[in-house]
């Protein structure tokens, strides 16, 4: 079938090779002024379903070609209107009416509905993928949520089970899954009744700045600017993202202006872009906090004493400055900066001597600690430092080094003694990290509460687990803020966790690029504000 | 030997031939096999669970138990490997677990990239490599052969992650000579899809077909470092072994016989010699070009290059099982094929094997 011109095109082949080899090759290196080109690891793609994403490269995707109710400012990183007007809340707390903004549409040219989003939240529930739960939280399951969630004209209705805080709701309405989808279009392509997941796996249908023109797994993403959106058009015409497993290949192609931005790159890399005009490292806050875990399983961790032995033998400035290289920050409360709430201050540091004063009142004669750490460099970079400065307050730590998943399996079932971890937050509601850390309403092993972290460690943080569950129905935000500050000062003095950092991102940007917000810790990035 | 066929009259070497046939065909299926049941059974073994690493975190009880009867992974090995084996012999490699896309679908878009890699990789390789080899052989000890000895070893013992990130550093960040990472630049990459008629997936023949000589051209600067790269490391082995098959060739009698008849140099050593040498330099550069094809996981890395190596090292580190398996089963094909093709050349390169 294509023989023929297979053969034609050889001939040509071996021309150009031959008119190649003859002279020198030109090559530009400089991206297309309107297009931006991103290079990073992508390989953790699921799916482009905003119903299903929940990685951090698809919830980018999806950030920049679906909207929700209510949105958060890339720039400020506050709530805002998004595809909602304004909303309002029944005394009851029980009820929600939304009135949707008027003259939006979907990609398709479809308007934006109050019945679309109507179906974009059931969908959502009913789908039952990964992100599922953080709306199952409002009491929204499959066989209610037709009733619950209801649109007509310009107005939605959401009923919750509970009278939460109002901003429990919106926080939850900011996140990936519940972006309001073209509910025409999606279900032209249902199939078996999958509410289009299937097709929504690779290609998108949202109100979105960008529209999805190619997917290749594993490979990269074009999006392509979509005129009239309306936060405003986006600036650049179209957006390439490039899967670069390697940072030093990033780095590479970043000096060499192949693309605009890398956002993969390790400290290595920063460190050696330094004094490099054509280059910029942009340095913001990612969600994830770095903890230790004590099992109170063995009795010793359930001693406050050497809980707070521990807490004064960790190089928490140390870490962060040698180890890890500025891709953390010290932080040592369970909400990330960032939250609603979140506590930054620094009550912690390494004091040897206290440490062991500590220990001495403590009554434990020799303490052994054995520690599983995850095989990967950094981690065991920061467990050796730990072995380190506990032994040098008196606390004996053995490594217990395992594969990543092998090490989860054996935490999830509390079979572990310590452990350093990392938690990343599944929403931006502090009552994310507060329900794991501070709350654990079974301790038995029966309960099986594998979702709790308190749990895992066979902690019972006793009231603090009706003091977590009343923040989350407090509807002052001022009293709020204030809930969720006493629980961290109680969690980080009682706890047997340890949180010792907080994730913090080095963008590399080429010095022409402007207006590249990363989301921090509680958004995914936006590409429609930036310039070059 | 092959040769012990010579007398064999016309009809017995039919049936002989069908015989022969039946017996490969055998022989392939049932390595075929044990392929699939080796890789299964490890996949099944290795500590890392699939439910996990989909589920993450987060996962109930519940949910895990859910995918795990989704993924059959409830059932008995046994009827798991029998229904894998089932569904592969008819042209059903699964769903990758991670993208949730046919596998057959991913390798036909992740091989042509390796594909074209290694075969320009083994054209260089041998161009360079079986010269290179013929005249080390010829004046052992002296300089040139020294020369090839110790290019050669620096292409065996060189960590090619490190050869690969050198490579880039130098001919792309700092001369600019060649195109960066990835298949084309980001502009071509975006029009391809869309501009191109991708009959094979290899960017070079695509292009070509098109006539989009711009886009050839940038494929070329491309590919030519990781090609040349690969190439290189092919070329260290094949130029050692070159090397050794015509130091014992050239020891032989007949060699001394055509000197001393008076035949020239040139003519003994290039034509007499180096025809001998090609049956088994035709299994090294058969066995270095399916070596490349298996994908080379550090150069496809370092180069963004989206090849089946990547492919398959990606899917392990997640337990994406299908994938796994069903690259092994296109590697262990490739190597089948090669064979195959190797003993057809063979036949060309030897009358007596005919």
């Amino acid at each position: 079938m294509i023989i023929e011109p297979t053969r034609r095109g050889l001939g040509k082949v071996a021309l150009a090779a031959l008119m190649l080899g003859a002279s020198p090759m030109a090559l530009m290196a400089e991206t297309p002024a309107d297009t931006l080109v991103i290079a990073e690891a992508i390989d953790d793609i699921v799916s482009l379903d905003p119903g299903e994403a929940y990685e951090f490269s698809g919830l980018d995707l999806v950030n920049n070609t679906y909207d929700g109710l209510v949105e958060i400012n890339p720039t400020t990183l506050e709530l805002e209107p998004g595809l909602a007007e304004s909303w309002s809340v029944a005394d009851d707390g029980l009820t929600y009416t939304f009135k949707m903004k008027a003259g939006i549409t979907f990609a398709s040219g479809n308007p934006v509905t109050a019945e679309a989003a109507a179906y974009s939240l059931q969908r959502a529930v009913k789908i039952n993928k990964t992100p599922a739960f953080i709306l199952n939280q409002f009491g929204w399951t499959a066989e209610n949520v037709d009733t619950m969630i209801t649109g007509a004209g310009d107005t939605l209705t959401l009923t919750v089970d509970k009278p939460y805080a109002p901003t429990f709701l919106y926080n939850c309405l900011t996140a990936g899954v519940a972006s309001i989808v073209d509910a025409e279009t999606v279900k032209t392509h249902d199939v078996d009744g999958d509410m289009g997941n299937a097709w929504l796996h690779e290609n998108t249908a949202g109100t979105g700045a960008y529209v999805l023109k190619s997917f290749k797994p594993n490979e990269g993403y074009v999006l392509e600017m979509r005129p009239g959106y309306w936060r405003g058009d986006a600036k650049m015409a179209k957006i390439f993202m490039m899967h670069v497993p390697e940072a030093a290949t990033e780095r590479l192609q970043l000096e060499k202006g192949d693309v605009d931005i890398a956002r993969t790159l390790t400290p290595v890399d920063i460190d050696g872009m330094t004094g490099n005009a054509d280059v910029k490292i942009q340095k913001d806050v990612g969600g994830q906090i770095y903890y230790l875990a004590f099992n109170q399983k063995n009795e010793q961790y359930k001693n406050p004493k050497l809980l707070d032995a521990m807490r004064w033998a960790v190089d928490y400035q140390g870490m962060a400055d040698t180890i890890m290289k500025g891709t953390v920050i010290p932080h040592q409360s369970f909400l990330p900066q960032g939250y609603l709430g979140a506590l930054t201050d620094l009550p912690y540091s390494l004091d040897i001597e206290k440490a062991k004063a500590l220990l001495a009142e403590s009554g434990i004669a020799n303490p052994a600690v054995k520690l599983s750490v995850r095989n990967s460099a950094d981690r065991m970079d920061v467990a050796q430092s730990i072995q380190n400065t506990f032994g040098q307050a008196g606390i004996t730590v053995e490594l217990d080094v395992g594969e990543g998943a092998d090490q989860l399996k054996a935490y999830r079932a509390r079979l572990h003694d310590a452990t350093l971890q990392t938690w990343g937050p599944d929403y931006p509601d502090p009552n994310t990290n507060s329900s794991t850390f501070a709350e654990n309403p079974d301790n038995s092993d029966e309960a099986n509460n594998t979702g709790y972290l308190a749990w895992r460690n066979a902690y019972d943080p006793g009231e603090m687990t009706a003091e977590s569950k009343a923040a989350v129905l407090e509807r002052d935000p001022a009293k709020r803020v204030e809930m969720y500050a006493a629980l961290q000062i109680k969690h980080r003095e009682t706890s047997p966790f340890i949180v010792m950092f907080q994730q913090a991102r080095n963008t590399g940007l080429r010095a022409n690029v402007e207006g590249f917000y990363t989301g921090g810790a509680v958004d995914a990035a936006a590409y429609w504000l930036v310039t070059k | 030997m092959a040769s012990l066929d010579l007398n064999d009259d016309a009809p017995p070497r039919l049936g002989h031939f069908a015989r022969q046939s039946a017996a490969t065909i055998f022989t392939l299926l049932i390595t075929f096999i044990g392929l699939l049941a080796v890789t299964f059974f490890i996949s099944r073994v290795i500590p890392t669970d699939p439910v996990m690493s989909i589920l993450g975190e987060r996962a109930t009880e519940a949910q895990i138990a859910e995918t795990r009867t989704a993924l059959g992974l409830d059932r008995p090995m046994v009827t798991q490997f029998a229904i894998y084996v089932w569904d592969a012999l008819h042209g059903d490699l699964g769903t990758s677990i991670r993208t949730k896309d046919p596998v057959i679908e991913e390798i036909a878009r992740y091989f042509p990239a390796t594909l074209e890699l290694s075969t320009i990789a083994t054209i260089i390789g041998m161009l360079i490599g079986i010269p290179a080899g013929v005249l080390a052989a010829t004046k052992p000890g002296s300089l040139l052969d020294q020369t090839v000895r110790l290019v050669g070893l620096m292409g065996y013992s060189m960590p090619v992650f490190w050869l690969g990130l050198m490579g880039l550093l130098i001919f792309y960040g700092q001369l600019g000579w060649v195109g960066g990472p990835g298949r084309l630049d980001a502009v071509y990459d975006m029009m391809l899809q869309f501009e191109v008629t991708q009959h094979t997936g290899m960017i070079l023949i695509d292009t070509a077909l098109s006539g989009r000589w711009d886009m050839f051209a940038n494929a070329v600067s491309h590919i030519i470092l990781p090609a040349s790269l690969l190439g290189y490391l092919s070329m260290a082995y094949i130029s050692r072994m070159t090397r050794s098959f015509m130091m014992n060739e050239l020891g032989q009698e007949y060699i001394t016989t055509a000197r001393v008849k008076g035949m020239p140099e040139r003519r003994v050593i290039w034509v007499h010699a180096l025809k001998n040498v090609m049956v088994p330099l035709i299994t090294v550069v058969a066995l270095s070009y399916s070596f490349l094809l298996e994908g080379a996981v550090l150069t496809e890395t370092i180069f963004a290059w989206p090849g089946l190596g990547r492919y398959i090292t990606d899917a392990l580190l997640v337990a994406d099982m299908p994938a796994v398996l069903g690259g092994t089963i296109v590697v262990g094909a490739v190597y089948i094929g090669i064979n195959m093709f190797s003993d057809l050349l063979y036949r060309l390169a030897d009358p007596r094997a005919k």
